[in-house]
């Protein structure tokens, strides 16, 4: 691991008057104890999102990176290990106090979508927002803007078996953003997609992303980490890289980025 | 560039800077476009060889330009270029060299050579990501260009990881 990883708050980041990080992490350790030897998913990982910062966690399948995401959504209990949400300690907390947090402050989408069948996209949208106590006039007003914000205007009343995957999982993102949260949690939100689905997801992470949602995203496909401000290699349960990625405007120019060179041979 | 530049010519005759406005047009701007100077060397060479034949038409406010046309022999060496076909990329790999003979050395590690290399990779699919969104949606052949260089990037990084994996287990 290179010495440049350490997860602090970086001086290069945008000033902000609240510095506290919108999630971290110490020591995190989980091990899954199944049939077999026991699987050492997370082995002491320290982690620490910025703000409005849009982090990717890759690596290959097996390696503990979902499992870390649902350590961070208190989805699972790490076996030692803490866990911040905006400075405030989450050890304690208790399963039905992480299902209001999962409402309020933590959106999570997943790759297999995880709507109510037997709800329409409408409902689907809406219920989280009723749970937390919003009055259904404004939950509704909250599910319309986002739904012709993500293009589904006109399938409100669909049943989420009625749609295409992609269409499936922007409901899903619809659902995870309804109460504004803070935090956005992916885990393999394309892992189900074909290709042009996992574009459409990437733009629309991208563009919330911009508006200064926070995102934690966990995915092999580079495509979609390629969209993320810092790029986390996990291994084996453990952080092996932590980069930033190059913030730069897109080139402009013909081919003076050099980035692609197709092979005219003379 | 010969043989692109026949292919457009083989649709009509055309002056060197229609050729340039072509190319730039039906690849997109992820294409690092060659410069006019270039295209009128090719020309030049190609003209030589009998590929393709110039004829000088006059211009009231300019100098002459020369229009170009594809020849039979050209049009044979456009066939035989789409007869064969072309080798897989990447064969050699110059970082899969510094790979296997770095333990050697003593003088690199090979899981920082990964996570460096990494880093550049992702750095260009980023750049490829940016390309696409800046991408005229309905250039199909620019995007098709660019989604291919993706691609190779995406087994590019999963060979890394297999790397990855099976070096760290020797350690």
């Amino acid at each position: 691991m290179s010495d440049d990883s350490a997860p602090v708050l970086r001086a290069d980041g945008p000033t902000e008057t609240d510095e506290r990080p919108a999630l971290r992490a110490e020591a995190l350790v989980k091990t899954h104890y199944g049939e077999g030897a026991p699987a050492h998913a997370v082995r002491g990982v320290d982690l620490s999102v910025r703000r409005g910062e849009f982090v990717a966690v890759t690596g290959p399948s097996g390696a503990g990176k979902s499992t870390l995401l649902h350590l961070l959504g208190g989805l699972q209990r790490p076996d030692s290990g803490g866990i911040w949400l905006d400075g405030e300690c989450a050890d304690r907390w208790s399963e039905a106090r992480w299902s209001v947090e999962r409402r309020k402050r933590i959106g999570i989408v997943f790759q297999f979508f995880n709507l109510v069948s037997n709800l329409s996209v409408a409902d689907n949208v809406e219920l989280p927002a009723l749970l937390a106590g919003v009055p259904p006039k404004r939950a509704r007003a909250e599910r319309t803007e986002l739904l012709a914000e993500l293009g589904l205007t006109g399938k409100e009343r669909s049943m989420p078996g009625e749609l295409s995957g992609g269409e499936q999982q922007r409901v899903a993102l619809a659902r995870a953003l309804v109460n504004r949260p803070p935090l956005l949690l992916a885990d393999e939100p394309a892992g189900s997609l074909d290709s042009k689905g996992t574009r459409e997801v990437m733009r629309l992470l991208s563009r919330f992303h911009q508006r200064g949602q926070t995102i934690v995203l966990v995915t092999h496909d580079a495509r979609l980490a390629s969209a993320a401000d810092r790029v986390i290699s996990f291994f084996d349960g453990r952080i092996a890289d932590d980069a930033e990625l190059d913030a730069g405007p897109p080139p402009r120019r013909a081919g003076t980025s050099g980035v692609l060179e197709l092979e005219l041979r003379d | 560039m010969r043989l692109p530049l026949l292919a457009l010519l083989a649709r009509g005759p055309a002056h060197g800077y229609e050729l340039k406005q072509d190319l730039e047009v039906l690849l997109g701007s992820a294409y690092p476009q060659p410069n006019v100077g270039q295209i009128y060397v090719t020309l030049g060479r190609l003209e030589k060889s009998g590929l393709i034949e110039g004829e000088d038409v006059e211009q009231s406010s300019r100098p002459n330009k020369k229009v170009y046309h594809l020849t039979d022999a050209g049009r044979e060496a456009l066939r035989a270029w789409f007869e064969e076909t072309e080798d897989e990329p990447r064969v050699r790999d110059e970082f899969f060299m510094k790979l296997a003979v770095a333990p050697q050395t003593g003088l690199a590690d090979q899981i920082a050579l990964i996570n460096k290399q990494r880093r550049q990779y992702l750095n260009t699919m980023r750049q490829l990501s940016k390309l696409a969104a800046a991408e005229d949606r309905d250039n199909r052949i620019a995007h098709l260009l660019i989604e291919g260089a993706m691609l190779h990037l995406q087994a590019d990084l999963d060979w890394l990881e297999r790397c990855q994996e099976e070096l760290e287990e020797l350690e």
